[in-house]
């Protein structure tokens, strides 16, 4: 831990699944306010190294550290660990009973044992930050994908956490609803919130992305800052894989 | 006799009394066996080894066996190892027992259609288990559950009725004793009957309205109909 301004630590994550090693040690660190993006071919477990770090999924081997405290084999301190740590799904996973400001309400009132009145102040003022304080008394089935991923992103917010986990947010979306949840996290990429990003939306990680990490059968295969992954000739797998990309694009 | 004056002066008098039974059956029986159903349910699907075992061997003996033969080892039974009841606590219990076996059968089919994504998200959030159980995953699947699990509660109005095999004199006990010392059996019997169709009448309306107050949009079938 040289490095004071890292937050959050991976080290070394091995997963397999049966006979399939999905991951195969992973290892990097991220300092505070920097959106790190993981981009890679379906099936090289990007979605199962976010789901390591915050022991959705339990890793085999390895270890995540947060602000120098270990989060693996942490025991029942997880609870307080995946407060730290935000989570937003492809497919936001809202809860379907509740209204948007119940949705971000709820972990606050009882996880976080905030009273009624400062619950409700909260939720409002995360909604308010992804622009859907008019929404608030709306169920996920009355809203449209990209408003509910909004609110699963407001949700998280609530918590106040170190760092946000994003499994593909936006992959559920059309290209305008995409826009606008790709909007809200722009925008707090620049608040300085520490994110880390599956996604295959190109443009957000040059654009946005402190440093680029491209995954292939579960390594890290290729990492740099957008411009470097981009232009040094060095690098070519992902450019291939992003030239996929744009041939299925019709480019 | 005047077959009027039989059932406004005789008859019903002596069914409002046992109606009184039979309701202090139902009011006794059917939070306790919801309560007991949402347990078992919970048990089984989330409980380690140990107490999902223990579930489902419950519910097993439960739907294996005679609601009546139930009632009679409590009532009959128990006394013999020194338990010894009233026969309307006997009967309570053998009514919570059966309701929360069968209500928990509903409420697991009802826990087994909620996705996984609902308690990922709750886990995410820093909710434990438990937590997430209660707040998220059971306000669901009980919605889900309501009309299976007022079909049972139909079912308890009328198995009440068994109590009076051990000796509990309630709305059908009643009919039975005022049609064998009137010697008028079709006419009380008939009356019986209309009495438990109006309380399953009122029970089905009740239900409906609650239904409609916990409907959230998206959640049930009628709101997905009109999308």
């Amino acid at each position: 831990m040289s490095d004071n301004n890292i937050v959050l630590r991976v080290e070394d994550i091995h997963k397999s699944f049966g006979n399939n090693e999905v991951l195969r040690g992973i290892s990097f660190g991220v300092r505070r306010g920097e959106t790190k993006v993981f981009i890679g071919p379906s099936g090289t477990g990007k979605s199962t190294l976010l789901r390591c770090i915050n022991q959705l999924t339990i890793p085999d081997r390895g270890s995540v550290w947060l602000d120098g405290e270990e989060v693996t084999n942490s025991g029942a301190r997880i609870n307080y660990f995946r407060q730290k740590i935000g989570m937003v799904f492809q497919n936001y996973y809202l809860f379907d009973h509740l209204t948007a400001l119940k949705n971000v309400e709820l972990a606050l009132l009882k996880v976080r044992g905030m009273s009624r009145s400062e619950a409700r102040e909260k939720a409002l003022t995360e909604l308010r930050q992804v622009g859907l304080e008019d929404w608030a008394d709306h169920y996920p089935a009355e809203l449209s994908g990209g408003q509910a991923q909004r609110v699963s992103i407001a949700r998280a917010l609530a918590m106040d956490p170190d760092v946000i986990l994003f499994d593909e947010p936006t992959s559920a979306l059309d290209p305008e609803l995409t826009r606008e949840v790709l909007e809200v996290m722009k925008k707090l990429a620049l608040q300085g919130m520490t994110m880390l990003v599956v996604t295959h939306e190109m443009g957000f990680a040059c654009s946005v992305a402190t440093e680029i990490l491209f995954m292939e059968n579960g390594v890290v295969a290729e990492q740099g800052t957008p411009d470097l992954l981009m232009h040094d000739p060095k690098f070519t797998r992902m450019k291939n894989f992003i030239g996929q990309f744009d041939s299925y694009r019709g480019d | 006799m005047d077959q009027i004056a039989f059932i406004f002066d005789i008859l019903l008098p002596a069914l409002m009394q046992g109606l009184v039974v039979t309701l202090k059956l139902i009011v006794w029986s059917a939070p306790f066996g919801l309560a007991l159903g949402i347990g078992v349910a919970a048990g089984r699907q989330y409980g380690g080894p140990v107490l999902s075992r223990v579930c489902k061997t419950f519910v097993f003996l439960i739907k294996g066996t005679p609601l009546l033969l139930l009632l009679f080892i409590l009532y009959f039974g128990l006394p013999s190892i020194g338990i010894t009841f009233t026969a309307l606590t006997a009967s309570v219990i053998g009514f919570i027992l059966c309701n929360g076996a069968y209500n928990s059968e509903y409420i697991r089919g009802a826990l087994l259609s909620i996705k996984d994504g609902q308690m990922i998200a709750a886990q995410a959030l820093g909710m434990t288990r438990a937590q997430a159980i209660r707040n998220v995953i059971m306000p669901q699947a009980l919605r889900r559950a309501i009309p299976g699990l007022s079909n049972e509660f139909i079912y308890l109005i009328k198995y009440s009725s068994l109590a009076y095999m051990i000796t509990v004199v309630e709305l059908s006990g009643v009919g039975k004793n005022v049609a064998t010392k009137y010697f008028i059996y079709t006419e009380t019997f008939m009356v019986v009957g209309i009495v438990y169709l109006a309380l399953v009448t009122i029970t089905t309306v009740a239900v409906n309205i609650l239904e409609k107050r916990v409907a959230v949009p998206g959640m049930n079938r009628a709101a997905a109909a009109q999308l």
